[in-house]
């Protein structure tokens, strides 16, 4: 499928140049192709999810859906540990959230409003972090995680998960407020607003979106990172660790079910912040 | 920006500096430490460890592999995908927002959907079924067929992670001014000379962090290989996993972390060193 797509686009606009309507033909017909290798595999798990037993089993299996009953998901959320891995994933990402944020927004405002020495070092440390891959370091977390008590808590999987999303906040949060005019700010302080109550009744409600945005976006890494998850946690497993763990020895359609809960949020959210999608990556990328 | 110092914007990135040091910085220097320390002093028995393991050569092979297959083709589908939607003026929102849903989707849950497609009894095999070229439920992803698991997991991987690639890819396109382009058709410049000479030397900043990126993620696969065939397919991150969570041995663990690290900051270096942008260069 992926080859196809890829070998009709220089075809495409050679034969451009003298057919404009054929050459909308091959540009939709690509695209169809694309939208279909994207969606397919979703629709799929779906039918998986909600097929049940039986329809893993089935053979021939057809592409249209057939007997499908909420029966076979929610016998999944009730087999025990299910729910409670989905409340720690909930709480795990939402704390992910919170500290990005505070932890983030402050630094990025920062580097946008302020210039400073140790400007150069502090997006150093920052940028240094995509050259790592983070997830591996929670392997000596573990240890001192068990000795401050922290270990098999969503409270410590969300203090590595920040990890991964802080940079992000930074880097977002940064070119947020500096879209936002400096003279704003400037004109509540001549109104007798201290710096505090200026960013708080003119800042904040502009970059409210953004920030928004950049809260979805931590709470989509938290709420899809495995490695991390998986080793800092044994009984209070976070949604991902969880169905990592029982792999091996689950039922197919559990499988399944798993797999069409993990995505659900993300379409979701995607959708809630394709707006900001190419913003946040243009500045994130650089 | 006010020209004399102040002790705001230091109080501002005071926190997120402590936390980064805490939780990032010293598992870093505690990662290296554990793996060069066995017993008492230092030596390199973990790495004697990781190097003697029956799983090693094939993990850093099938590791190598993939990134190697996955990464090129990613970036020349996701340039693929990039131009075409340039291209759109109707409904270019809603096919974005359909091709960038994979990049919220968890490694784990991509390969458990193509689990789907590709079991004994999937749908792939349905379709090779109804047309005559299988007799019944065939394996595709066992250890008997590690050439049909590997492309399994090519598949997942580009499915999943072409997303991001596109979205820093668009991100950098719509920084390139579309007067150049112009001039040079002006000039007589084919399509396929434009993109050459053109888009790609324009996008070279965008291609070096889509490369870092997808690059240190790759050299990290692990969910993904998991989902689809277990321990059948042994990869880097999945080897340290193993060693710290079942054989909970930490120092191997480390070992493998350092190893990957090193791997991913080789990488790097060399990216940007291949592809630097000299100032001037920029659009």
């Amino acid at each position: 499928m992926t080859a196809s797509a890829v070998a009709t686009k220089p075809a495409a606009t050679n034969r451009g140049m003298a057919l404009p309507s054929a050459r909308r033909l091959l540009l939709w017909t690509g695209l169809a192709v694309l939208i279909a290798w994207v969606l397919v595999p979703i629709y799929l798990v779906a039918l998986g999810a909600f097929g049940g037993r039986l329809g893993v089993f089935r053979w021939p299996k057809s592409i249209w859906p057939s007997d499908l009953s909420f029966a076979a998901m929610s016998q999944f959320l009730a087999i025990e540990g299910v729910f409670n891995a989905l409340v720690n994933s909930l709480i795990a990402a939402g704390l992910t959230v919170v500290f990005s944020i505070a932890l983030g927004a402050p630094a990025g405002y920062a580097l946008a409003r302020y210039s400073f020495r140790g400007q150069n070092a502090y997006r150093l440390l920052v940028l240094l972090t995509r050259a790592f891959p983070l997830a591996i370091l929670a392997l000596p977390l573990t240890v001192s995680f068990i000795r401050l008590g922290l270990y098999d808590t969503p409270f410590g999987v969300s203090l590595i998960h920040t990890v991964l999303a802080l940079p992000f906040a930074a880097l977002v949060t940064q070119s947020l407020f500096m879209g936002i005019p400096r003279e704003y700010e400037e004109a509540a302080w001549v109104f007798g607003c201290t710096r505090f109550q200026a960013f708080v009744k003119v800042i904040l409600p502009l970059a409210l979106p953004g920030l928004a945005a950049t809260a979805i976006f931590a709470f989509v890494i938290s709420w899809n990172e495995v490695f991390a998850a998986s080793i800092l946690t044994v009984r209070e497993r976070t949604l991902t660790a969880y169905l990592l763990r029982i792999l091996a020895e689950s039922p197919l359609h559990y499988r399944f079910a798993g797999g069409f809960i993990l995505i659900i949020p993300s379409v979701l959210f995607i959708f809630a912040v394709r707006r900001y999608l190419f913003a946040v990556w243009g500045i994130a990328s650089k | 920006m006010p020209a004399r110092p102040s002790w705001i914007p230091y109080a501002l990135i005071a926190p997120s500096v402590v936390f980064l040091a805490a939780l990032f910085l010293v598992p870093l220097v505690q990662t290296i430490w554990l793996s060069v320390s066995a017993g008492d002093g230092l030596s390199l028995e973990n790495y004697r460890r990781m190097a003697g393991d029956l799983n090693f050569a094939l993990a850093v092979k099938n590791t190598f592999l993939l990134t190697l297959v996955v990464v090129p083709l990613q970036v020349v589908l996701a340039l693929g995908m990039a131009t075409m939607v340039t291209k759109l003026d109707k409904g270019r929102d809603l096919v974005l927002w359909v091709l960038t849903i994979p990049l919220g989707i968890s490694d784990l849950a991509a390969g458990l959907a193509w689990l789907a497609l590709l079991q004994n009894t999937g749908y792939l095999n349905s379709a090779l079924y109804a047309l005559g070229l299988i007799q019944g439920p065939t394996g595709w992803l066992s250890q008997e067929t590690p050439v049909a698991l590997f492309f399994a997991i090519v598949l997942a991987e580009l499915w999943r992670a072409t997303a991001i690639v596109l979205v820093i890819l668009i991100a950098g396109l719509q920084l390139i001014p579309k007067e150049f382009a112009e001039a040079a058709e002006i000039f007589g410049a084919k399509p396929w000379t434009r993109f050459t000479r053109i888009t790609l030397p324009l996008l070279k900043p965008s291609l070096q962090s889509a490369l870092i990126l997808r690059t240190v993620l790759a050299f990290e696969v692990f969910a993904v290989v998991y989902a689809l065939g277990g321990r059948n397919f042994p990869v880097l991150a999945g080897e340290a996993y193993v060693w710290q969570n079942d054989n909970q041995n930490y120092g191997v663990a480390a070992a493998y972390a350092v190893l990957i690290m090193a791997i991913s900051l080789a990488a790097t270096a060399v990216y940007l060193r291949v592809l630097r942008t000299r100032p001037e260069q920029l659009p």
